[in-house]
Order: structure tokens, then sequence, then C-alpha cells
């Protein structure tokens, strides 16, 4: 069986699994939906990633959305326009200040991403008139197609709008990456000026990645939104941010399904741990990211590709 | 004009003491990530935990030190003390341990590398030093206030942001200079940031000389962080806020710039002690817009210069 194939079964495989568990296990439907909209915003992650570039400041269009949700919702409940509104909302922000950033590299890159949320961050918390500071907004109850959903079948409505995204998205990067723009995404990391001999404006390549991760940053916001009925300024937070780039670098930069496969993994050891180490989460977070990068760089997906490579010898 | 100035003139007076007290604790942390990218070649994200761990300790110790009955003026040598503790401590081992191990890897891992480390030690000040805020008053207090004539007013300012922060720092930046261009030992390590290479072909042990000045960085760091603990007071979070403030002031002087992150750094902290006084919603923006539009105008720094680049 090829490889690509392979690789579509094992995420439908997925796909249907996280369904099941989410049907036998009714709490646990909250933390995947949340895996899964962690997964949609870190594929993002991975096209940067792809490129040789690392964004410390991600969670901020995660938030973005959120907050456009939270401000619109009640004036306007309707999930199916919300969600196209905040994703928007994302991707506009993600285009201006992509148009700056996608002229630095590496440190420039990252570091210029994380000073922009931070002050995104400490607006949020600061204007509180508007923002509510760290209290955060209440999200009143949503409509779906006018419809008032409640209880579980709200719960399972997310969920499917959250599984559908997630399987578009990752066809969606799976096509751009093997598209020519994906594979000059490549070139920006081994050798930019080549590129821009052979008349590709690296920039501009840079720079679509760039909007495509706000937009999917967006569409992960709206969703986390939608879920957790909550949003505060946590969410644009250093430590968001910083959690997006360990999922893709534990999932296997440079894999889709890893996207995923690392975000459901990552929740649910939250979902166990955090709450008996909360004081020394970031801390456990940091040495398993320092171990995946000294000793395992494939992340889990590399991991499961060595076991199988080892079989099949 | 007159008239606004006459009524607010003290304020701005007031504002311009405290942005340069805050720019010198700033360009102690910003000077030592520059000598640090220098060598290494990559922007330790974790600079900025050193700063916190160092307000930290600094705290600590002399805490221990007024517990144990010593006279008030020991809490200035604890300050050089507990910088110097973290450096040496601290310095060799993330060098040695880690950044060494992924020297020859993509620039990106390296940069993930310092980011993990980062995370690590956030969590570890909370461990050690818990989430309530913690301050250090000893040496300010016992150098009690200087009233600074200001037009017909007078301000009362504390003589410790007034002299001893601005006095260290400018003595910081003179001894930097001096050091680098004249002592054998600057000598090297300007050779080793300009052309590893060739400076080890020079018989340099680049190794030991980027350890050397890796403690040294972070010594300067913990430094800056020892020497603004007198003015706030320690909570979780400030080393993030620091490192992308003092990525800030780098940025914004050029990578590698001495004298010019001095410059930047009095820039930022005056845009910023003004930006309290006036807009203080807007204090956090200040230092961020600062950059963008220097690196809009001048994307290598004011100071910095453009790297040839490889083809």
């Amino acid at each position: 069986m090829s490889r690509s194939r392979l690789e579509i079964l094992a995420g439908l495989a997925g796909a249907l699994l996280l369904v099941l568990i989410a049907w036998g296990v009714p709490w646990l439907r909250f933390v995947l939906t949340i895996a899964l909209a962690k997964g949609i915003t870190v594929l993002g992650i991975l096209l940067l990633l792809r490129a040789g570039q690392v964004s410390f400041g991600h969670a901020m269009y995660v938030a973005i959305a959120a907050y456009t949700v939270a401000f619109v919702a009640p004036r306007m409940p309707e999930v199916l326009l919300l969600l196209p509104l905040a994703a928007l909302a994302s991707t506009a922000v993600g285009l201006v200040v992509g148009l700056f950033v996608m002229r630095y590299r590496e440190i420039f890159f990252g570091m210029l991403n994380l000073a922009l949320s931070m002050v995104f961050y400490s607006l949020l918390e600061k204007l509180y008139t508007i923002t509510h500071g760290t209290d955060g907004i209440r999200l009143p109850v949503p409509t779906f197609l006018g419809q008032t959903l409640t209880g579980p079948t709200y719960e399972w409505a997310v969920f499917g709008i959250a599984l559908v995204l997630a399987i578009g998205f990752a066809l969606l990067v799976r096509v751009y990456l093997a598209a020519p723009l994906g594979q000059a995404l490549a070139g920006i990391k081994t050798r930019e000026a080549r590129l821009e001999f052979m008349g590709v404006p690296a920039r501009y390549v840079l720079l679509s990645a760039y909007a495509l991760s706000a937009l999917m940053a967006g569409c992960g916001g709206t969703i986390i939104a939608l879920t957790s009925r909550h949003v505060t300024p946590a969410l644009a937070y250093w430590t968001a941010s910083g959690e997006l780039v360990f999922i893709a670098i534990l999932g296997g930069a440079g894999s889709v399904l890893g996207a995923f496969l690392g975000a459901v993994v990552y929740e649910l050891t939250r979902v166990y741990a955090a709450a008996n180490l909360a004081d020394a989460w970031q801390l456990i977070l940091g040495t398993v990211l320092l171990l995946v990068i000294l000793f395992a760089p494939g992340g889990l997906v590399g991991m499961a590709q060595g076991l199988r490579r080892r079989k099949s010898a | 004009m007159m008239e606004w100035l006459s009524d607010n003139g003290l304020l701005l007076g007031l504002a311009v003491l405290d942005g340069l007290a805050s720019a010198a604790a700033i360009f102690m942390v910003a000077v030592g990530l520059n000598l640090v990218f220098g060598v290494l070649r990559i922007l330790n994200v974790a600079h900025g935990s050193l700063y916190a761990i160092g307000a930290y300790t600094a705290a600590s110790l002399t805490a221990a030190m007024v517990a144990a009955g010593l006279p008030a003026w020991l809490s200035y040598p604890m300050l050089v003390i507990a910088a110097a503790l973290v450096g040496v401590i601290l310095g060799p081992l993330i060098e040695r341990v880690l950044l060494k191990r992924v020297e020859t890897q993509e620039p990106v891992l390296q940069l993930l590398v310092t980011f993990a480390l980062f995370m690590i030690l956030e969590d570890v000040q909370k461990l050690i030093w818990g989430v309530q805020p913690v301050s250090n008053e000893t040496p300010m207090q016992l150098l009690g206030t200087v009233d600074v004539p200001f037009g017909a007013d007078v301000i009362p300012f504390t003589a410790y942001q007034l002299f001893v922060l601005p006095g260290i720092a400018l003595l910081t930046l003179v001894g930097l200079a001096w050091f680098m261009r004249r002592t054998l030992t600057g000598r090297v390590i300007v050779a080793v940031t300009t052309d590893r290479e060739a400076a080890t072909s020079q018989g340099i042990d680049a190794a030991k000389v980027t350890m050397l000045t890796f403690t040294f960085g972070a010594a300067l760091a913990a430094l800056g962080g020892a020497l603004a603990s007198p003015m706030t007071s320690m909570v979780p979070g400030i080393g993030a806020s620091t490192i992308v403030l003092s990525f800030a002031v780098v940025a914004t002087a050029g990578l590698g710039q001495i004298e010019g992150a001095a410059l930047a750094a009095v820039m930022i902290g005056l845009g910023r002690s003004i930006a309290v006084y006036l807009e203080p919603e807007l204090e956090v923006v200040i230092p961020y817009l600062i950059m963008v539009l220097v690196l809009l105008v001048r994307p290598q720094g004011l100071f910095g210069v453009t790297e040839t680049r490889r083809i």
C-alpha cells in the first residue's frame, strides 16, 4: 500500500476512533473537541516549520477569533455565520501582521510574533471596559441554523463542526504541501536566495503560509470559544503559544496526522496531569519538548514509523 | 504649550527619571543577550528567566542577611553576589548540557531548545519562590530619597534609582567597551564572534570562549534582575515580559551592538515611562511601537550591519 494512501486511511481510522470515544465516554467529548481545535491550529505551525520558521505567538490568532465570537455572539448567535466571520478576522490580522513579519527569519520571526502576542494579551487584560480584563466574557448559547440546541446535542454539533474542519484542513494542508507553493516553503528553509533566482518571491510564499496559518488558528479559536463558552486573555498568553509549538514537535513536525495525534495525546494527558501538577505543568512540557528534540526528532509519528519499519524488517 | 508644561512639567520630570532607571536595568539584560548571540548565533529565549531568577535570588539573600542581623549596607554586595551565583551555576550548566548538544542542528531547533528551557525555568521559579509577590526593599530604604530640583519645584526621588542603577549601567557600558577592545580575553571573544573558524585556526579554544561568554551574559541578566529587584515586586511572568522587552531593545539597536543597545534602552525606557503618565493603557505597546517603526525603516536595526546573504 502506498504511503500516502496509508496515511489517509490512518487519518480516517483516527477520526472514527475519536467519534467512538466521544460517544462512549461523554465527558471526553469536551476534551476531544478542544484537541481537534488545537490540532487545526497546529497545522498552521507545521506549515511555518516547513519553511524553517517558528512562531512563538500564534495563540494571538486563536484569541482574536475567540474574542470576535464573544463580541458578536450577543447580537448574532448563528454559529454558521460566526465561524467564517471570526476566521476572517484572524486571517485579516494575519495578513497585515504577515506583511510585516515576512521580512524576517528565524530569531526575528519567532520573537516578533511573541512580542505582538504579548502586546495583544496586555491589551485584552488592560482595556477592562471593552474586554472585562482577566474576568473574560461569557458567551450566550449560540444557534445552529436558527435552532437553539442544548446539552449533548449542542456538544455533538460543535464536535461535528470541529471534526469536519479538521478533516478538511488536513486534506488542504496535504495538497498545499505537495503543490509548488508548499514545495517552495521547504526551499525557504534550505536556501532562500536560490528560490529568488528562480523567480519565486520567497516573501509572498511565506506570507501565504502565514495567512493560511492565521485562518486555521481562527477556526481553532472559534471552536474553543464555542466549546468553553468563556473567553479570557489567557488564550493569547505566551504559554498558549508555547503549547501549540509543543504539540507540533511532539506529534512530529512535518506530518499532518502528527498535529492531531499530538493534540489528542496532549489534551488527554493534561486532563489527568494538570489538575495535580498545575504548578509544574510548563516544567513538564519543557522537559518533554527537550527530550523529543534531543532523542526523538520525528515525534510520535516518527516513533510509530520506526516501530513499523522494525516490524517489517 | 507653556501652560501645559507648567501644569505637567513635574510629572514629565518624574517620568524621565523613572524611565532612565528602568532603562538601566533593561540595558543590562539586553547587553547580555547581545553577547550570547554574538558567540552562539542563537537568541537565548531563557535569558529573561535568568533575569527573574537573579531578582528572586537577590531578594532571598537580602532577606536571609537581614534575618541574621547583619548591617544593611551589606545588601549591596548581596545584589552582586546573587548575580554571580546565578551566572556561575546556571551559565555553564545550560551551555554545556543543552546548547552544546544542538550546536550543529538547524537554527529553528536551537531556538526551540532555549524556548523549552524558558518553560522549565518559569516553573522552577514558581516552585521555589511561590506565586505571591516578593519584594526586596532594604537596599532602597538605606539610601533614602534625594530632592531633585526641577524648575521652581523639587521632585523627591529615591537615591537608588537616581544614582546606583544608572551608575552601574553606565559603568557596565564603559567597562564592557574597554574590556572588548583593550583586553586579550575581550579581543578573543570579538574574534570568535566575527569568525569562529578563523579564530579556531589561530589557536583559540572557541568552545571555552563560548562557555565563558555565555556565563558572563547570564550573570549580566541576573545582575539586571538583582538591580531591578528593589524597584519592583517579583511575580511570575516577569521573565516572559523581560525577554520580549530586551528583545525589543536588541532589535531596535541591531543585533550585536553594545553602545546601540544603551541608546535603544533609553529610548524605550523613556517612551514607556512617559506613556505611564500620559496614557497608562498604552505603556505595554510603546516599546514595540518604537521597535516596529525602526524595523520598518531599517530592518537591521538602528546600528546593525546587514549580513551578506548566502547563495
